[in-house]
């Protein structure tokens, strides 16, 4: 054996260290934002390609960023979807509604009025807009910020307001945590909470309609976060298998929490640019500009519905204010990134594109607003007669036992009977509010 | 509970005599149920084309077409999920899971999903899946085809879990499952699936057609859910056990010449708890047999229930004869199994107090 240099040298002491990479977002709290790395490309650049694309052929639309309206609030491109001004309005109107509402709901957590909200501040294109580019009996799965679905599919407001106040309204009976609503005659599947459970069952529900014969398709909304859950992955997998009628949304709004996309991996690739690996037709688009949601998702329902397979749409969008009524973010990223996120507010931007073409002005928008606050202010009180979360006008006990199954199994009913037994010794001169709601 | 409840009695009383093992026997049910219903759907790794490692979907593809009985991803979160998704729509999928030690990326789906839908949307959506899978040991499988994880879909609300003795309980069973408007866990004992299992793994497999209980009328017949069964009558104790145990708690009995009401529960959530008190109140002991993992195992609840409602009754602790707390074994396999000499020696104390 040769001769080996004595000391303490171990076997690949010579080799460079390994280091550990670990994400981090580029600002904290107090640090001045600059944007200037994101690649705004000018509006109308990108061509729009035949929905029966071959995903192959798609790699610049999962890495560009499809944009419609222009720094001059016009319309540019392919992509322009040529609405008529009656249906931008209505576009506007209810991405406006869903501000209000939003706004209302935040500020009636604050007053003790139920536990929890979230709102969908600067993502409202990302749901108003797409949904509008599908037929009102496309199934969707939505995540939790897609209050905008229902308000532009026409669901009461006040199912929506006593959902989230849990009370004797409420018709999913208080047992699901504020917002996460469902309604199956507006084909809006309920809300789970577990995060991305809904996006491959989605692409099962397309199969079934594929099964069938049926003209309906799916979509389905995840945040970018999300694309973590190992669902995402049979999500895209069953969807390319089966070449499923399915649109998977994905929103990017840059942050889940106080985690940043980086954490999902958004530091080494789109999250369009994940379909591609799949071979599902990506697309990625300025989520906050209302015409290129729209003209983004009525593509990809035209390539399902001809049975051309399904599509993901990264909608690339920036989370305006908290995660929830839960957090803070000022503890986490830096106030400014708000003012200088370099893709501006969807409603601004609607607004102003509707004034650039002479359908719109200051005036009505002002009047536009205040009737939206006026109506959501109304139905908060029409609500609130249902009553409001904890304060006695719940639903009675016993529904806490129904539909666990279809039929109330025998240690179901017994434990029913306990609570109710539980009940009447806590209130043995009867119940508070009259019994009302018992 | 279904309304529909056919006789428990052998079907060889009905004067067909159709001998099935519990393979066809649950291909037969899923035959018959398709043939009914349209809307049901099969899918799972390997189930369509070659028709199921253990053949129970022989067939059906090329009977009902691609669409209805079709191959998976190797994906068993994706499998679960699309079949939720199926069930929202209004289809009753079918979804198989090769292996129950396989379910486990599944979970999510199920447990947060499929067991809760109907709950938390006030019944708009429901989940009337049923996911058949193999389950227990005794094949010399390893760790990671052997297991017996009833308990844990036992904890979950929204969720009825199903295990069959017998090929005539299992397509009974399997079409009241089906046809059950929330989520069935249904697992098949796949060490009978050939023939009943004495406990001695060194005697021959004797087939199910020299049974009676392998006497599988044609066409459509149902066992309800939540019901068990007598597999035997006597006196001296109640053993309550599902799926494999069932046979070889019987077969220890014959040989120690033991007369005891062998309780065959057939279905562990809802489970029949007024013929578990029937019989305890009338032996007064209760001995608890199945072949999963002791700890926190579905024997605890049993034994749990037992205490709670029969107490006054018993003469006797109840006893537990279950699976050690360790991954299934290979080499070891018949050490680790629940197997005559563990029940013997749990018998001949429970009896001796």
């Amino acid at each position: 054996m040769a001769d080996r240099p004595q000391g303490t040298a171990k076997a690949g002491d010579n080799r460079p260290k390994l280091s550990l990479h670990v994400p981090e977002p580029k600002f904290r709290p107090g640090d001045a934002v600059d944007f200037s790395h994101i690649e705004v490309p000018e509006a109308g650049q990108q061509p729009r390609p035949d929905e029966t694309t071959k995903p192959e052929d798609m790699l610049d639309f999962a890495h560009g960023l499809i944009r419609v309206l222009g720094e001059d609030n016009k319309a540019h491109g392919p992509w322009d979807p040529k609405l008529d001004p009656e249906t931008l309005r209505t576009m506007l109107g209810h991405m406006a509604m869903t501000r209000a509402f939003d706004e209302r709901m935040f500020r009636g957590q604050r007053q003790g009025k139920t536990s929890f909200y979230m709102k969908c501040t600067g993502e409202e294109a990302t749901s108003v807009s797409a949904s509008m580019a599908l037929a009102a009996d496309d199934m969707v799965f939505p995540s939790y910020r897609q209050q905008g679905i229902l308000i532009q599919r026409g669901y009461p407001m006040i199912e929506m307001i006593n959902q989230i106040y849990s009370n004797k309204g409420d018709k999913l009976k208080g047992r699901q945590l504020p917002i996460m609503y469902s309604s199956k005659e507006h084909s809006f599947f309920t809300i789970s909470g577990n995060l991305a459970t809904q996006t491959p069952q989605a692409v099962g529900w397309a199969m079934a309609s594929a099964i069938k014969g049926d003209s309906r398709i799916a979509a389905t909304w995840v945040g970018e976060g999300s694309t973590a859950e190992g669902d995402f992955h049979s999500a895209c997998l069953f969807a390319t298998v089966y070449n499923a009628p399915v649109i998977l949304n994905v929103v990017n709004n840059q942050w889940a929490i106080s985690s940043f996309s980086g954490f999902a991996g958004a530091e080494r690739a789109t999250f369009a640019a994940r379909g591609l690996g799949y071979g599902i037709a990506s697309l990625r688009v300025d989520g906050n500009d209302p015409l290129a949601c729209y003209a983004a998702e009525q593509w990809a329902a035209n390539r399902a519905r001809a049975n051309a397979g399904p599509t993901l749409i990264e909608f690339f969008s920036y989370r305006a204010e908290g995660h929830s009524t839960s957090d803070d973010p000022s503890g986490y990223r830096s106030a400014q990134e708000r003012d200088e996120w370099p893709l501006g507010d969807p409603v601004m931007r609607l607004k102003n594109h509707l004034i650039e073409i002479g359908e719109w002005d200051e005036e009505r928008q002002q009047k536009m607003d205040l009737e939206a606050a006026e109506f959501v202010k109304k139905t908060t009180k029409e609500a609130e007669e249902n009553g409001i979360l904890g304060h006695g006008l719940h639903h009675p006990f016993r529904t806490m036992f129904e539909d666990v199954f279809e039929e109330l199994p025998w240690h179901l009913r017994e434990q029913s009977e306990q609570a109710i037994r539980e009940r009447e010794t806590k209130f043995p001169e009867g119940l508070p509010n009259g019994g009302k709601g018992a | 509970m279904s309304d529909t409840a056919t006789k428990d009695a052998p079907a060889a009383e009905q004067g067909t005599e159709r001998r099935l093992n519990m393979i066809e026997a649950i291909n037969d049910a899923l035959d018959v149920s398709m043939g009914r219903d349209e809307n049901i759907v099969i899918m799972g790794e390997d189930v369509g084309y070659f028709g199921g490692v253990f053949r129970c979907t022989a067939g059906l593809q090329q009977k009902y077409g691609k669409t209805r009985v079709f191959d998976t991803p190797i994906s068993e979160c994706g499998i679960i999920a699309a079949a939720v998704g199926m069930g929202a729509y209004g289809l009753r999928p079918v979804p198989e899971i090769q292996f129950a030690d396989y379910i486990y990326p599944g979970l999510d789906q199920l447990i947060s999903e499929a067991a809760r839908l109907r709950y938390r949307s006030a019944a708009e959506y429901i989940a009337p899946i049923t996911v058949r899978s193999p389950f227990g040991g005794g094949i010399f499988g390893g760790q990671t085809h052997s297991q017996s994880p009833e308990a844990i879909f036992a904890h979950v609300s929204g969720l009825k879990t199903v295990i069959p003795a017998t090929p005539y309980d299992a397509k009974g069973l399997l079409i009241s499952a089906i046809e059950d408007n929330d989520p069935v866990i249904f697992f098949e004992p796949k060490r009978i699936y050939n023939g009943p299992f004495s406990g001695y793994y060194d005697k021959p497999v004797e087939p199910w057609k020299r049974f009676d209980a392998s006497v599988v009328p044609e066409g459509h017949y149902k066992i309800p859910l939540g019901k068990a069964r007598y597999a035997t009558e006597g006196e001296e104790l109640t053993i309550l056990a599902y799926g494999t145990m069932v046979h070889v708690v019987e077969a220890v009995c014959r040989e120690k010449g033991v007369e005891a009401d062998i309780v065959d529960l057939r279905t562990i959530v809802p489970v029949d708890i007024e013929t578990i008190e029937e019989s305890v109140k009338k032996t007064g002991r209760c001995l608890i047999v199945h072949e999963a993992t002791r700890t926190a195992g579905f024997g605890a609840e049993l034994s749990a229930l037992v205490t709670e409602r029969c107490f006054y009754h018993l003469e006797a602790p109840v006893e537990r004869v279950t699976g050690f707390d360790t991954p299934y074994p290979h080499s070891l396999e018949w050490a680790y199994f629940p197997g005559p000499i563990r029940i013997g020696e749990a018998l001949d104390k429970i009896l001796s107090e």
